[in-house]
């Protein structure tokens, strides 16, 4: 089967609800979504806990989760919550976006 | 005076968490969830989000410091509640005023002087154990630790105090939710089990456990193997000494200890008293409100309000008023009796009134001395307030000093009141807290009172420092043919040559002396052409004390050199021990031995030396041989490096050529060895680098052609340069070889010196296997210092491999030059004889202080391979048989 990917870019005023969208998205025919977190500065609690729900969805569906521009500050959050382990995670930057949706196969922006 | 020691009983707080059931453990589970999310999203916030949430926290808690004491009162029937709203304001506005400026996020100390910046590192998790005693105010405390340092805190309050710290947690979280803390910063055990404890103490995400309690809990914090600060109870002693303010002291003492009717741990529990003032003390005391209590009271008291069985106060009586606590027991006192003081006869057990009491009942102690009153203290402390709180009042600072001395107590309260004292902030300028670390003696982690900095992992950013360098050279340095006559210069009325035999022989003594002005008394001391020994150090010290020198005139080699910078030490600082001078050390900078600095008598000290290689006359060092030990001494020190060198080529002209030669190369290795060693610097560097220049230009001349004058001066003076370099930058792994090596096979220094150098040179030139640390260099960078002195000498190459090559080269056919042997077997030693000294020869090399300064840590088989390779030797221009 080919590799399909979804990708979401990640709005930094609305974290939980991009994240729910995504959610909301998963669909077993995609073999993984990508979360563009290039905008993003800071998380929250209500965050975390949608990126948390996502990720078990994602789980059980098969499907990977990638993480790109993710600041430092944020993978720390994620890193402590132990949630690093569930999620791949790309370079930051546009280019490493690409990057990753050329080794994708074709990629599929929906934002 | 009596005394029983006392093991108070613990509280045993069970850890088994079998009881807990399923829907019991999910929701502890889901507790520790949203601390969990919350701590790490705290991670992100800064010092200014933290600030702003801390500051309406600390109002919302002054606003309701009123609602939350009568609150505490209502539920917990213990203390009052005007002093706890005083305690929540303490416990909010002066914990603010002490943490408003702190930094605790990010670089929250930084220290440029030293390169260090230290960064704070939130703790996570916190599972905060609060009180019954002070409930809210420690719950408000420890909400704003927490918030201020970026951590989550769970509380379990005492199931006696649920409600109002439920409510206080409430209060604190809703203002920081509301001034954007984290969701889930804060929880508050809903309902309360001993089991709940136990599992979340155990809970691999709770990180730290802040338990303020009673010893029970205290207990089961440090024994969940989780990271506590357990803070809990005291015993405080109050020492009321005869020269104190008595009229301040008794107010304070019952402002205390009746404070909150004497709930706080840090209050007064057993007064001693100055026999003196003892008497008109209690008057005042019972002026000011308080009952004293005739011998069947006391009895009373102590069968009522102390536990018999466990020797622990009674709870019914913690924090009642003192009025109340004499009706329940049956002793009759005014209305509004403030205070029952309580006269006793000793400490311990049989005495049950020393004990803690946390209500307002004092025991009173009448001493007929300070010893005895310090050690009435002493016990009281040791009656299970270990590391807690004391209090002396006094106006004599040495009684104050010696009470310090012998409590062991975080807080000593001089002169003020305990309990509030203790707080910090109100009294004195201790740090404000509601959390008092007993330290180790109270089985708590610290001493101090519980603040900010005990809420962080505090992260030190070292930057890489320099050593401090020095470079040192003897005041005066006078060179060239002649310089002898400088002498003339110098002032003295005594002074005293020391020489040996053959500079007398040679009429070089009558040269000096000729240039001595006549004014002065001269006196010469010949001693023998070797190594200085103990005895002949002793005779030149009594020389020196007989003719009262002001002068000493070393003539000679590095040994006449050595044996007068040891004489002169001796006869300036006669209690100098030069076996405890000798001490060994790793950096001369830092080293643990201190040469005298106090001097009883002061001479001058000039050098002038008749070789051109120790460089002796420059140099910190001196060895001294004590035959009767069967060894060596090596000082080293600054204060050793004569006032005034004398670099006269004349006392040069007639040296043999083998000594030439030798002391030649001696030079030379002075000079790489600085070159290239961990403490170079561009002072040394210079030094090193011209030294090397003019011993590959005028050694050979020298030895070719004793009497030319300028390949002696120049090498005379090379002599000298090359030792200025390696008295401020050492030398190396050559010369720990040589010296192993000269020893045990009776080779000259020189000699021996140049026997290792093509192979240390080599040696050094290759990829260490062992770095050594050397924090004034960026790199390794031994091998390009060679190739930069291969340049210097025109020695060609166009790399760095080429140019090390071409040095060892030119070093092997300087060697050649100087008919020195290629190898050590061609001075006619055995394979097997060497081979057989292998062992101990890479052993005292090894502990040769020498290679401290080497630019490659030499390992015991690398000693050993330059050894074998010393031994086989080099075969010519470039073709040294050694490869590292």
């Amino acid at each position: 089967m080919a590799a399909i990917a979804e990708f979401f870019k990640i709005d930094g005023d609305r974290v939980a609800e991009c994240i729910h969208e995504a959610h909301m998205q998963l669909d077993t025919a995609r073999d993984q979504t990508t979360l563009d977190f290039s905008s993003v500065l800071r998380i929250s609690p209500k965050d975390l806990r949608a990126m948390e729900e996502l990720v078990e969805r994602a789980d059980n569906q098969s499907v990977k989760v990638v993480l790109c521009g993710v600041n430092v500050d944020i993978y720390k959050v994620l890193k402590l919550v132990k949630l690093t382990a569930r999620f791949s995670f790309a370079s930051n930057g546009a280019s490493s976006i690409e990057a990753h949706q050329e080794e994708s196969g074709h990629a599929e922006a929906t934002e | 005076m009596v005394t029983i020691e006392v093991v108070p009983q613990q509280v045993r707080i069970p850890l088994a968490t079998e009881n807990l059931s399923a829907e019991r453990i999910a929701y502890l589970d889901g507790l520790l969830q949203q601390a969990r999310n919350a701590a790490a999203v705290f991670t992100q916030y800064t010092q200014e989000d933290v600030d702003r949430i801390v500051k309406p926290m600390v109002v919302a808690g002054l606003e309701q410091a009123q609602y939350l004491a009568r609150l505490a009162v209502e539920e917990t029937r213990l203390g009052v509640m005007e002093d706890k709203a005083l305690k929540n304001m303490v416990a909010t506005e002066f914990v603010y005023n002490y943490v408003k400026d702190k930094r605790t996020v990010g670089a929250i100390r930084e220290f440029p002087e030293r390169g260090l910046v230290e960064v704070a590192e939130p703790i996570g998790i916190i599972l905060s154990l609060t009180p019954i005693t002070n409930p809210t105010s420690t719950v408000l405390f420890k909400c704003i630790m927490a918030i201020k340092t970026r951590n989550a805190a769970i509380f379990s309050p005492h199931p006696n105090a649920w409600h109002c710290c439920h409510e206080a947690v409430r209060i604190m979280y809703e203002t920081a939710l509301k001034h954007g803390a984290p969701e889930g910063v804060f929880t508050c055990l809903e309902s309360h089990g001993l089991q709940d404890n136990a599992y979340l103490m155990r809970h691999k995400d709770v990180a730290l456990i802040d338990a303020t309690g009673g010893p029970g809990v205290v207990k089961a914090a440090y024994s969940s193997g989780k990271p506590a600060l357990g803070v809990g109870p005291g015993n405080t002693p109050v020492y009321l000494e005869k020269t104190a303010d008595l009229n301040m002291a008794v107010v304070d003492i019952i402002t205390s200890k009746t404070f909150d009717n004497g709930t706080i741990c840090a209050s007064e529990q057993t007064l001693v008293m100055d026999d003196e003032i003892y008497d008109l003390a209690l008057k005042k005391f019972a002026e000011l409100g308080a009952h004293i209590c005739n011998e069947k009271e006391t009895k009373v008291l102590e069968r009522t309000v102390i536990d018999p069985e466990t020797g622990f106060m009674q709870p019914i009586a913690v924090g009642q008023n003192a009025t109340d606590i004499a009706r329940m027991v049956g002793i009759p006192v005014k209305p509004n009796t403030k205070l029952l003081i309580a006269p006793i006869q000793g400490v311990g057990r049989e005495y049950p009134l020393s004990a803690e009491k946390l209500f307002p009942v004092l025991a009173v102690y009448r001493a007929k001395s300070v010893d005895e009153a310090l050690k009435v203290c002493v016990d009281v402390n040791h009656a299970g307030g270990i590391g807690h709180t004391a209090v002396v009042f006094s106006r004599n600072d040495e009684v104050i000093r010696k009470f310090a001395d012998v409590i062991n107590a975080g807080r000593i309260i001089v002169n003020s009141p305990g309990s509030i004292g203790a707080f910090g902030g109100v009294y004195n300028d201790m740090v404000p807290t509601f959390s008092f670390g007993c330290g180790t003696g109270g089985g708590n982690s610290t001493m101090d009172n519980v603040n900010v900095y005990h809420y962080l992992n505090i992260k030190r950013v070292a930057q890489r420092t320099q050593a401090h360098m020095w470079f040192r050279v003897p005041n005066q340095i006078y060179f060239n043919m002649n310089a002898v006559e400088n002498l003339r210069r110098l002032e003295s009325t005594s002074t005293i040559i020391i020489t040996n035999p053959a500079m007398e022989h040679m009429g070089h003594v009558d040269i000096v002396r000729r240039h001595i002005p006549a004014r002065t008394l001269v006196h010469v001391s010949v001693i023998p052409d070797a190594e200085p020994e103990v005895t002949v150090i002793q005779q030149g010290v009594e020389a020196l004390h007989f003719y009262k020198a002001d002068q000493i005139i070393a003539l000679g080699g590095g040994s006449v050199i050595d044996a007068a910078k040891i004489m002169k030490l001796k006869y300036e600082s006669p209690d100098a021990d030069l076996e405890e001078l000798a001490a060994p050390f790793m950096d001369i900078r830092k080293r643990v031995v201190e040469y005298p600095t106090t001097k009883i008598n002061r001479a001058r000290l000039v050098a002038i030396s008749t070789t051109s290689g120790t460089g002796s006359e420059v140099t910190p060092f001196a060895v001294l041989t004590d035959k009767l030990a069967g060894r060596k001494v090596t000082l080293a020190d600054y204060s050793l490096t004569p006032d005034v060198a004398i670099v006269d080529p004349q006392f040069v002209m007639s040296m043999p050529k083998v000594l030439t030669a030798d002391t030649g190369i001696d030079c030379l290795t002075h000079a790489l060895e600085a070159a290239v060693s961990i403490y170079a610097s561009p002072y040394t560097d210079s030094n090193a680098m011209q030294a090397i220049r003019l011993v590959f230009k005028y050694l050979p001349i020298a030895y070719q052609h004793p009497h030319d004058e300028e390949a002696r001066s120049m090498m005379h003076n090379a002599a000298c340069i090359a030792a200025i370099a390696f008295s401020n930058a050492a030398v190396g792994v050559n010369h720990a070889l040589a010296h192993a090596f000269g020893a045990r096979f009776h080779v000259a220094h020189g000699r021996a010196n140049a026997l290792m150098l093509p192979h240390v040179i080599a040696f050094n030139a290759s990829v260490p296997t062992k770095f050594m640390p050397s924090p004034n260099q960026r790199g390794y960078i031994a091998h390009k210092k060679y190739a930069t002195i291969a340049d210097l000498l025109s020695l060609g190459g166009s790399t760095i491999d080429e140019k090390v090559k071409k040095l060892i080269a030119a070093t092997e056919k300087l060697l050649d030059q100087l008919a020195i042997p290629h190898s050590i077997a061609e001075l006619g030693i055995s394979r097997e004889a060497f081979g057989q000294a292998m062992p101990d020869l890479a052993k005292i090399a090894f502990d040769d202080p020498s290679w401290r300064a080497n630019p490659r840590m030499p390992l015991v088989s690398e000693l050993v391979q330059l050894f074998w390779s010393a031994y086989e030797g080099w075969g010519g221009a470039g073709t040294h048989k050694h490869s590292a």
